[in-house]
């Protein structure tokens, strides 16, 4: 009858949109923290993603060879999200660290910098562990920062919050709301210069490095299982070294020159 | 970067305002809304008459899924959905032989949403049946009305004026759980408000701009069911 | 029929589906799923309960008590406070409560750096404002939201006690504020108990979205620690799940007992 056939459509209709929205693994999927993370990536007023990573990313793709699909994730999120196969690759400013490795894979590292603290320009520069004392640190979730934070500073009586993403620490360091952030050199240099972090915040030093916790610098995450992804990234990324692809990236940011090691500095 | 401009220029269409982006965020949560609503409704409609007429089989089977699902925060449902829900689909997939297909965010935010609201919405549709009065069905029965035509042509068009109230108030709900989606990162217009919030720092201007439109929404959606409770309800008495 | 047949094939397919999930779900809980962290973690997850729960039962109290005066103006008050409180009504039920908390928590933040601009001082006098801890911010936006749907129902109630009894309270000569006290309120409130339950398990169920401003409730605790510190995913978010439903079940069953001990006279 009319109404059997129309159900029948009906479910058709369902089933297409749903075959629609699901592919095959014919893109390689890069996985992109969904916020802004200057001057890495972050999204311009057009909906476009730019910064350094992005750019690094179009290129190591044109170097391999492949067509990458750039996949907005929430940062506290992105493993899980390459685990269960949303991803291929994390492509967001992760370190790789020991922690990490028992869950995942990286690549070799395609950049690193050190790891700083930022903080009221009414306050000091001293940012020993104990001088911390009372005071409160803002870091964003699921990063080395967070983790050096939580070893460091909470035990000699810091108050560490989390953010989910590293604006939100940015914007409450600027409110008022925290003493210090912590995150990556690069970032909080982005972060100083905009007019908003010009006004209530400065730099207040690079801390001890620690490997174990802040990792030797950032890779591409990929699952374990995907030593073929991974070997095809690290060809890639060493060719690029060769050519000297990152020295020209890095040209387009000069706020990130000198500061960033990348495969080309050894 | 715009640099600073002024509220209005922000908000404008093109290149460099966040306008489109914004607009772009609500039709995706919108569709999200659409869809994952319907498939609620199907779940409900299933559900609901399972629930009365199914067996104990199926009655406890539903009677689970409505517990369960109503009991637990839709953010942690959604968190567990999302990343559970595509792996274990995916390890189900590879270990039967197909392989792995990738299930989109707004493929997964549909589904998630729409389990969700199954569960409500078999509650809702099972009271609207219940109140169907007994001697319609027993006068279908008595004409030899097979199920099928009872259902078409008496539960559906008895049930909807009984209904109508609390399908309209899932609507909303609906509506306004796609902001949840914001927290596994798929860019809806939460999301899409807080990035541009975020490059520009205006945070106060882009949250109530996202407020004004989720309003216009809402109120649009109410003014609809009015229309539709009125059109339902014709023929029989006005409310008091 | 045929449509007979197809409906046995689908039960039999549905209840395959449903033992094959029973007997993963029981496989992955008893063999593979790891439930160490639960010593580590144990004292912070208290603490993270504990916040849940104030979160939680604070903006239902403080919520009910500004809902009364929301709902009883707009059936009695002047026409233009009447509007304001519908006003209100729609306004927090048309938005999300997610936008609500953000724009609370951080669109507030926001205008404290543009106000210490004008207002120079702003800063030293106003740091406890500054400083406030996000859970203040929850706990504001949660009550708001939670006044706003009540505000509706209460006025609904309101609306229902019988005419009978408040003018037969005006013939003895009761003042307003005794007709109020004594008549329309507890009847009012004894209309509004059942629906009154599943509002308060709605309110459970919005107390997670404090996590993603730095409140360290339950939710927060597990997804910004605990999955963080241990790249655990699933097991931490079930404890979770099955914590909230506890407290649900807890919640109806205490206001079933509620209801039997309240008479019910019709």
């Amino acid at each position: 009858m009319n109404f059997n056939r129309r159900i029948v459509m009906a479910a058709a209709a369902i089933a297409m949109m749903a075959g629609a929205s699901t592919s095959a693994m014919a893109d390689i999927k890069f996985g992109v923290a969904a916020e802004p993370y200057a001057p890495y990536s972050s999204k311009d007023a057009s909906g476009k993603w730019v910064g350094w990573e992005i750019d690094l990313m179009n290129t190591l793709c044109a170097q391999m060879n492949e067509k990458c699909e750039l996949v907005e994730v929430a940062w506290d999120g992105i493993i899980p999200a390459l685990t269960s196969k949303q991803i291929d690759v994390i492509w967001s400013s992760m370190s790789i660290t020991d922690e990490r490795k028992k869950t995942i894979d990286f690549s070799d590292m395609y950049y690193n910098t050190p790891s700083n603290l930022i903080g009221q320009k009414t306050g000091d520069t001293d940012i020993a562990p104990e001088h911390l004392k009372g005071k409160v640190v803002g870091v964003q979730v699921s990063t080395t920062h967070e983790r050096y934070a939580q070893k460091y500073f909470a035990p000699a009586g810091a108050e560490v919050k989390t953010y989910s993403t590293q604006d939100e620490a940015n914007n409450d360091l600027a409110a008022g709301r925290l003493d210090y952030v912590q995150a990556d050199s690069t970032a909080l240099d982005a972060f100083l210069k905009t007019d908003q972090g010009k006004q209530c915040c400065e730099l207040k030093g690079t801390v001890p490095d620690d490997v174990s916790v802040l990792g030797f610098g950032v890779g591409a995450g990929v699952r374990k299982e995907d030593t073929a992804l991974k070997d095809k990234i690290n060809a890639a990324i060493a060719e690029l070294a060769k050519q000297k692809k990152f020295t020209e990236i890095t040209k387009n940011y000069p706020e990130l020159q000198g500061i960033l090691a990348t495969p080309e500095s050894n | 970067m715009a640099g600073q401009s002024g509220f209005p220029e922000i908000l404008a269409f093109g290149p460099t305002g966040y306008g489109d982006e914004l607009l772009f965020g609500a039709c995706v949560s919108v569709a999200i809304a659409v869809l994952a609503y319907s498939l609620g409704l199907m779940i409900g409609i299933i559900g609901a008459m399972s629930k009365l007429y199914g067996s104990t089989l199926t009655r406890s089977i539903m009677q689970g899924y409505t517990t369960l699902v109503r009991a637990v925060p839709e953010l942690i449902l959604i968190l567990i959905l999302y990343y559970a829900g595509t792996a274990t689909l995916n390890q189900l997939l590879e270990s039967s032989g197909f392989e792995a297909i990738a299930i989109n965010g707004f493929a997964a935010a549909v589904l998630v949403l729409g389990f969700v609201q199954g569960a409500y919405s078999t509650e809702v549709l099972r009271a609207a049946i219940q109140a169907i009065p007994v001697g319609q069905m027993e006068a279908a029965r008595a004409y030899g009305m097979s199920p099928w035509l009872i259902f078409r042509r008496i539960t559906v068009p008895s049930m909807l004026p009984y209904a109508i109230p609390g399908l309209a108030n899932l609507w909303l709900i609906v509506t306004k759980d796609t902001a949840l989606i914001a927290v596994v990162g798929y860019t809806e217009l939460a999301l899409a408000t807080r990035q541009a919030a975020g490059n520009t720092k205006m945070y106060f201007t882009f949250f109530m701009a996202a407020g004004l439109i989720y309003l216009i929404i809402t109120l649009v959606s109410q003014r609809g069911f009015a229309m539709l409770e009125k059109r339902v309800r014709r023929g029989q008495r006005k409310l008091a | 029929m045929s449509f007979d047949i197809l409906k046995t094939v689908i039960k039999g397919v549905v209840v395959l589906i449903l033992v094959a999930i029973l007997t993963g779900l029981i496989y992955w809980l008893l063999k593979v799923s790891q439930w160490s962290w639960m010593a580590t973690y144990y004292p912070l997850l208290i603490k993270g309960l504990w916040l849940s729960l104030l979160l939680w039962i604070f903006s239902c109290v403080l919520g009910m008590i500004l809902a009364i005066p929301i709902g009883l103006v707009q059936v009695t008050g002047p026409p233009w406070l009447a509007a304001l409180a519908k006003g209100y009504c729609t306004v927090i039920r048309g938005t999300p409560l997610l936008l609500q908390l953000w724009l609370i928590y951080y669109g507030l933040g926001s205008l404290f750096p543009k106000i210490a601009m004008v207002f120079p001082e702003f800063r030293q006098d106003f740091m406890w404002l500054i400083r406030l801890d996000a859970f203040w911010y929850a706990l504001l936006a949660f009550t708001l939201s939670f006044a706003g749907y009540e505000g509706e129902i209460m006025r609904g109630a309101f609306l229902g006690v019988p005419r009978g009894e408040l003018e037969a309270a005006r013939a003895f000569g009761m003042s307003p504020w005794k007709v109020l006290t004594r008549v329309w309120f507890p009847r009012a409130v004894r209309l509004v108990l059942p629906t009154l339950a599943g509002e308060v398990v709605l309110q459970l169920k919005s107390t997670p979205l404090a996590m993603t401003v730095t409140v360290m409730d339950l939710a927060g605790v597990v997804r910004n620690r605990i999955t963080q510190d241990t790249y655990i995913v699933y097991e931490p978010l079930m404890l979770l799940a099955v914590i909230y439903m506890c407290l649900t079940f807890l919640t109806v069953w205490a206001f079933s007992y509620i209801e039997k001990k309240v008479p019910q006279k019709r």
